[in-house]
């Protein structure tokens, strides 16, 4: 009986941290009248980081926050700025974990410079074990 | 013999790596997104008013002299109302709370407010989130110490502890 109680509650319950009672942006969820600004905030959108969710993008965020985030690219797009204009805004808001297009630094060098010494590990390796087979 | 430790490398070297897996599994990353705007000027905004018999909030409220501390919060956000008591004693203590209510209705902030009091001397309207972008906040509630020059000294990210109100109320007191 408790539980049964505590299902029923469980079900009537409001998630704790919900959401807020407003609608979605204007142009959250509403694609520019100008398909090539569209696509142009549409590939800004994919390349940019959900902050509530962290492991989507805003373009496929249902999060309010994503929402937000995705009027302010769409309006800002609208007004004539430029994509990496506005990525650099929200880099120097958020740090680059905002962009999924980490530039070049000393934090992401390891993520470019490994593979390569990896491969340069690897062929001197195979041309070690292949002069010895010669041998 | 002939290469006895050359032998063990490759075992040592899957060790080390094992190891630095379990080191993050059993003291994982912290997740939460700090504002990279600490120590920049507050950016520029003006919000209307929420509430009639309230006054919405500008950045140029910020450059008058005295340090503050900005609130961003929402009626809706439950983390918030637990934060109401400390918010109410940092008032107390002299601080001037400034708050941006994010995505949010009049009448629920009304009811809000009659729950958890009303520290604020403004609350601006930010329906969109804009002020919180802006910011580099990413969730609520989030607290903002400004300097009376109105550069941002310190983000506190999520509701402000009982334990932590006599260190901001000192920061602020430090600022001035």
């Amino acid at each position: 009986m408790k539980r049964l109680a505590f299902a029923v509650l469980m079900l009537a319950a409001a998630p704790a941290l919900a959401d807020s009672n407003l609608p979605a942006a204007p142009l959250a969820n509403t694609q520019l009248p100008d398909p090539k600004q569209e696509a142009q905030a549409q590939a800004l959108m994919t390349t940019l980081r959900c902050l509530v969710c962290q492991g989507q993008s805003i373009a496929d965020s249902d999060a309010e926050m994503a929402g937000d985030m995705r009027a302010l690219v769409r309006q800002r797009i609208q007004a004539g700025e430029k994509p990496a204009a506005i990525r650099d805004w929200l880099v120097a808001r958020y740090g680059d974990y905002v962009t999924y297009d980490p530039p070049f630094s000393l934090l992401t060098a390891p993520l470019w410079i490994a593979p390569l010494a990896l491969i340069a590990l690897g062929i001197w390796l195979a041309r070690a074990s292949f002069r010895r087979r010669r041998a | 013999m002939k290469g006895g430790v050359k032998l063990w490398l490759p075992l040592l070297a899957f060790a080390a790596v094992l190891a630095l897996i379990a080191m993050a599994l059993y003291r994982p990353a912290d997740r939460t997104v700090y504002s990279a705007m600490v120590g920049k000027p507050l950016p520029a905004f003006d919000t209307p008013p929420l509430l009639s018999g309230k006054p919405g909030l500008a950045s140029a409220a910020f450059r008058d002299g005295k340090p503050k501390l900005l609130n961003i919060f929402a009626s809706w956000c439950v983390p918030c109302a637990a934060e109401a008591p400390q918010l109410m004693a940092l008032k107390a203590a002299g601080v001037t709370i400034e708050g941006v209510a994010i995505r949010d209705t009049p009448q629920a902030m009304r009811d809000f407010l009659a729950r958890g009091g009303d520290p604020y001397a403004a609350i601006g309207d930010d329906k969109a989130s804009a002020v919180q972008l802006a910011l580099g906040s990413s969730g609520v509630p989030e607290s903002f110490l400004i300097d009376g020059k109105g550069t941002i000294l310190l983000q506190h990210v999520g509701d402000i502890r009982a334990d932590e109100v006599p260190g901001i109320v000192a920061r602020l007191k430090a600022a001035q």
